[in-house]
């Protein structure tokens, strides 16, 4: 087949839109103090920030998993206008800017918010400015990403597999243990790795409903935010850090994504 | 045991209207075109999707809209095979087998799959059997079960040509053992004849024919079934010893008798001129050979004009009457050769 040729202006446009994405990430290479890489590695700021992104990130796709498979069971099972409250709900956070869900966050779980208030009053608990709010922000803007993606592989499932388990007898519980669940793990784990991704580069909500408190609440993004007034070689390796994760997930599935 | 269904499906703008009742042991053949609801109906009798009605299997009401009753699939005691086997792909043949098996799952599902002679792919993956394989798993795989009704959606129809026949005579060895009520959808008449004791035609969601194989070929009621069994339908008017055909034209037929008929002619009971033949047939028509399609020893020729019709001939009367697509021919049928009865 041949395709209509590309008209040069488009051309030019397409390639100013390359250099954008290319030239940042090229500058953090080329720029990058790699002499001093391996102490930057080591320092006490940096492994506090790495550790606390690493804890908050996995319990964040954790809570994601636990909160988001059944979300997602419960949106492929409706339809009409249910379905389309529910899916609104579900991707919100994923258009909205992070420092607005910051925002309604503490609304809801700051200590005179709606939510937050009677925990207050009635256990002391005070979640804003906490490793837990922290783990809260992230998987507040990031299980949307798991959500989409497992309710995407249930809508591609062959639902005869679920209808032949229940013919065999099996109740709704087994079904979804024994079939759904198994059925499902590719789009759970590239959904989980996404969620991951967005969840360990979370700034926003993070910042704004967990505060920047170091080996408390201060995730890799927020050190390097902190890091760039004051120590900008600390600041580009962490950055390498994240960008080395980010191509890990982008190579790791790109079966997934980029079509074999 | 026996099953006695009124099943009522609307949606979409099809409505699916049928009443089914089948006695023990009896193996009913689901016959009709795509789109007749056939798969429906098994779904309904599963009780996959909602419906109208009334389902009673084995004296338990399974269904009852009225009394608003429904018994979900996993309490039914069916057993459901797919056109492909749709084994569980995360689990071996052996876990396939012990999923619908209650204590002690495991050595109950190796002595079924000893009885069946499929011990040997017990550890095996789904993926690595041949699709003759995947369908005997899948069978074994729900008769463990034991279900009261056992539900077959085109069970054969998925597989090579090859090993079609002998999974065919090990279903029918093995509906032949089993003691529930057995209904089977298929779209293959061969299929239909070779396992059903009665087959039920469904054409537009609803039961256009039943009765046992013998009777539906010889006495087709709707074009399906006259396809089916090879032979020409015609519908028409009779007045004592003709047919005004519903397309046009006159048939001869002694004994028509009075109203709607349909009239069945063997192909093999029509036959080709270049002139018009004189003499005996008094039922003779100009024609354009359509198309010529050899099958066999024969050779099917589709006739167009006033009586549309299909006639088969030897490939010699072909030959001699140097016979080829867009020739003009007259067609005859001796009345005696017709067989007419009430629509």
């Amino acid at each position: 087949m041949s395709q209509a040729r590309i008209p040069g202006p488009l051309l030019a446009l397409a390639a100013a839109g390359l250099l954008l994405f290319l030239v940042p990430l090229a500058a953090l290479i080329v720029r990058a103090p790699w002499d001093q890489v391996g102490p930057e590695l080591v320092a006490p700021e940096t492994t506090t920030a790495l550790g606390l992104s690493l804890f908050c990130s996995l319990t964040a796709t954790a809570l994601a998993l636990i909160l988001g498979v059944p979300l997602a069971l419960l949106l492929s099972r409706t339809t009409g206008t249910v379905r389309a409250v529910l899916r609104a709900l579900t991707t919100l956070p994923m258009v909205l800017p992070p420092v607005v869900g910051g925002v309604a966050l503490l609304l809801a779980f700051g200590r005179r918010g709606l939510a937050g208030a009677p925990l207050y009053t009635a256990f002391g608990i005070q979640i804003p400015f906490s490793t837990a709010a922290a783990v809260i922000a992230e998987t507040f803007v990031a299980m949307p990403f798991l959500v989409i993606a497992v309710e995407g592989g249930l809508r591609a499932l062959d639902h005869r597999y679920e209808e032949s388990a229940r013919a065999l007898g099996a109740g709704a519980w087994k079904v979804f243990a024994r079939v759904t669940l198994p059925l499902l793990r590719p789009a759970i784990f590239s959904g989980a790795v996404l969620c991951w991704a967005r969840a360990l580069g979370e700034f926003g909500a993070t910042i704004t409903f967990a505060g920047n408190l170091p080996g408390r609440t201060q995730t890799v993004p927020l050190a390097v935010y902190v890091a760039l007034e004051t120590k900008p070689e600390g600041a580009i390796v962490l950055s390498l850090i994240l960008l080395a994760v980010s191509l890990a997930i982008l190579v790791g599935l790109r079966d997934r994504w980029l079509g074999a | 045991m026996s099953l006695h269904a009124e099943v009522v499906v609307r949606r979409n703008g099809f409505a699916l209207d049928v009443r089914l009742d089948v006695d023990e042991g009896e193996t009913i053949a689901v016959l009709g075109p795509n789109g007749a609801g056939k798969t429906t109906l098994l779904r309904a009798l599963a009780g996959l999707i909602a419906i109208e009605g009334r389902v009673e299997l084995d004296g338990e009401v399974l269904d009852d809209s009225k009394a608003g009753r429904h018994v979900p699939t996993e309490r039914r005691r069916v057993g459901l095979v797919f056109q492909d086997h749709v084994l569980f792909p995360h689990m071996s043949v052996l876990h396939n087998v012990a999923f619908g098996l209650r204590g002690d799952s495991m050595r109950k599902a190796r002595d079924w799959l000893g009885r069946a002679g499929l011990l040997e792919m017990a550890d095996r993956m789904p993926g690595e059997l041949s699709g003759g394989q995947a369908q005997r798993v899948a069978l074994i795989r729900t008769l463990a079960t034991q279900p009261r009704l056992l539900l077959l959606d085109e069970p054969l129809s998925a597989l090579d040509v090859s090993v079609r026949a002998e999974t065919r005579r090990e279903l029918s060895r093995r509906l032949a053992a089993f003691e529930g009520v057995r209904i089977l959808v298929t779209h293959d008449p061969l299929e239909a004849i070779a396992l059903a004791d009665r087959l039920v035609v469904m054409e537009q969601g609803k039961v256009v024919q039943q009765g046992t194989p013998a009777d539906v070929t010889a006495r087709p009621r709707s074009r399906f079934v006259a396809d089916l069994a090879g032979v020409n339908l015609l519908r028409g008017r009779a007045h004592h010893d003709h047919v005004e055909l519903d397309g046009g034209g006159t048939l001869a037929a002694p004994d028509a008798g009075e109203g709607e008929v349909l009239a069945v002619i063997h192909p093999r009971a029509v036959a080709l001129y270049l002139a018009r033949p004189e003499g005996t047939p008094r039922n003779v028509w100009r024609a354009t050979a359509e198309e010529l399609d050899l099958q066999g020893d024969r050779v099917r020729v589709r006739l167009g004009g006033a009586v549309p019709l299909v006639a088969e001939v030897t490939p010699g009367a072909v030959r001699d009457l140097h016979l080829d697509r867009g020739d003009q021919v007259w067609a005859a049928v001796k009345a005696t050769e017709i067989s007419v009865y009430r629509a």
